[in-house]
């Protein structure tokens, strides 16, 4: 099967810029508010919403990174174990409204993992779920996104590929066969 | 996703350079989690762990079982003295009574070199070796290598001297392996009688005076007077070895560049080292017990999925 197009560059930054008017529109001047990307590749969609955020006129906009991986359920179910990223989380979370970011919202087990984690920061007032692609139908625990920006059917062999232009040169979003990964 | 090349670690030299480079790379990412103000991850849950301590230790013990309870493993505590074994049972009686508890890993520390080998053919579980006799230390060579990269920046090329009791130390042999490994040059320095025979087939530079080494190195890694082992005469007294190997600020001073000092504790405070050195900016001595506790997170970690 031949990688699908789902979101060319011009639809993907229509979303984006709903995403950070919704953003707005329930956090304001993000005060009290802070925004949490999730390792790996939920880092690219948080460090460009920041931006957009910023060209509003948003200027007070804690961002942090958070590694899931020693917080995973899947530990010894693997093969070899996975190489942990980069957390830095530079503030507490403590009392704050939480926003994680992910590209990709698939099983949901990432998102549970990122549940348990945060709470090493502290214990956040309320946490929220932004994510730019949500599968549908293949969640595996009851975990829905706050905050969507496209929803796709997808089959478990495919995979949801997003590119950054800061990294890959363009923006787009694909879905392709999982093999050709 | 990245995996050691073995199964066990007994010893640095049956490591490859990526297998240090990959419990490095783990170990940052460690010493995040025990900066952060919850220290503790569930990584290791379903995992029970027997630390065997054939042989008394502080340190090593305590940042074993620290690491073990920040990855939330189960952890059992063994230690010689008021055990079975001094009504005569086996090692590997003692290993498989306490596996058939069901334990998946055993750190040990024993007197007698290559008992964590001897251990690892014949018992069904992970074995880490905390220091067998004279043989390797390797954890504590990593945690070493580990500080030296952290204060700075890369191993590669840097000119590590360790000083002292060679001929005994455990910590001195890992240190040369993962040193290489890590490509860094090595130099031993101590006196001919704490040196072993054929020292520089290590490859190895060798030097017997102190100032030599430190004119050479960028860091010196300043091993114990094991005080124990005086009676058998391997130089007169301590206040001779002090006045020949003992580092003081002035002849840390007198090297015409900045060094690193590095001591793998306890310290003999006057003897190998003097306070004023060993309390100064130049000495990295408590980063590396902090760091110990992130490469053994690390390397449980590592090994724990086998």
């Amino acid at each position: 099967m031949r990688k699908k197009i789902i979101l060319d560059e011009e639809r993907m930054h229509i979303v984006l810029e709903r995403l950070c008017f919704q953003l707005v529109e329930q956090h304001g001047d993000f005060t009290n508010s802070v925004l949490i990307g999730l390792q790996p590749r939920g880092a690219a969609l948080a460090e460009r919403l920041v931006k957009m955020l910023r060209s509003k006129g948003v200027s007070h906009l804690p961002l942090g990174l958070l590694d899931i991986t020693f917080f995973r359920d899947d530990f010894r179910r693997r093969d070899a174990p996975l190489q942990p990223n980069q957390t830095k989380i530079d503030f507490l979370v403590e009392g704050k409204r939480v926003i994680f970011i992910d590209d990709v919202l698939y099983t949901g087990r990432s998102v549970r993992a990122a549940l348990d984690a945060i709470h090493s920061f502290g214990r956040p007032a309320d946490i929220e779920l932004l994510t730019l692609i949500e599968r549908r139908f293949s969640r595996k625990l009851p975990i829905y996104p706050n905050y969507c920006g496209h929803s796709v059917d997808s089959i478990d062999s495919e995979r949801v590929l997003v590119e950054w232009k800061e990294v890959h040169g363009k923006d787009q979003i694909s879905i392709i066969p999982h093999e050709s990964t | 996703m990245s995996q050691l090349s073995t199964d066990h670690l007994l010893g640095i030299k049956d490591l490859t350079p990526e297998d240090i480079q990959l419990i490095f790379k783990t170990a940052d990412q460690f010493k995040e989690v025990i900066n952060r103000p919850i220290k503790k991850v569930p990584s290791l849950r379903d995992i029970t762990i027997a630390n065997l301590f054939f042989e008394n230790s502080t340190r090593t013990k305590l940042s074993f079982e620290l690491a073990e309870k920040r990855l939330s493993a189960d952890v059992l505590n063994f230690s010689a003295s008021g055990s079975s074994l001094s009504k005569g049972e086996t090692l590997i009686d003692t290993a498989n009574n306490i596996l058939a508890m069901k334990v998946d890993m055993i750190v040990m520390r024993h007197p007698n070199p290559g008992a964590a080998e001897f251990l690892s053919r014949r018992v069904k579980a992970t074995i880490i070796n905390a220091g067998d006799g004279t043989h390797e230390h390797p954890t504590q060579a990593l945690l070493d290598a580990f500080s030296i990269r952290e204060r700075l920046g890369d191993l590669s090329g840097k000119k590590v001297a360790v000083v002292g009791d060679i001929l005994h130390s455990r910590v001195a042999l890992s240190n040369v392996f993962c040193l290489q490994k890590a490509g860094a040059e090595v130099m031993l320095c101590g006196p001919r009688t704490l040196m072993p025979l054929h020292a520089e087939s290590l490859g190895v530079k060798v030097s017997y005076r102190l100032e030599e080494a430190l004119e050479w190195c960028d860091v010196a890694n300043m091993l114990r007077v094991q005080k124990e082992r005086m009676d058998k005469g391997y130089f007169p007294s301590i206040r001779e070895y002090a006045m020949q190997y003992g580092l003081t600020m002035k002849k840390l001073k007198a090297a015409s560049r900045d060094i690193v000092i590095m001591h793998p504790g306890p310290i003999n405070r006057g003897v190998e080292i003097t306070s004023e050195v060993a309390d100064s900016d130049y000495s990295i001595i408590l980063n590396q017990v902090e760091n110990g506790v992130a490469i053994r997170m690390a390397v449980l970690y590592l090994l724990a999925n086998t």
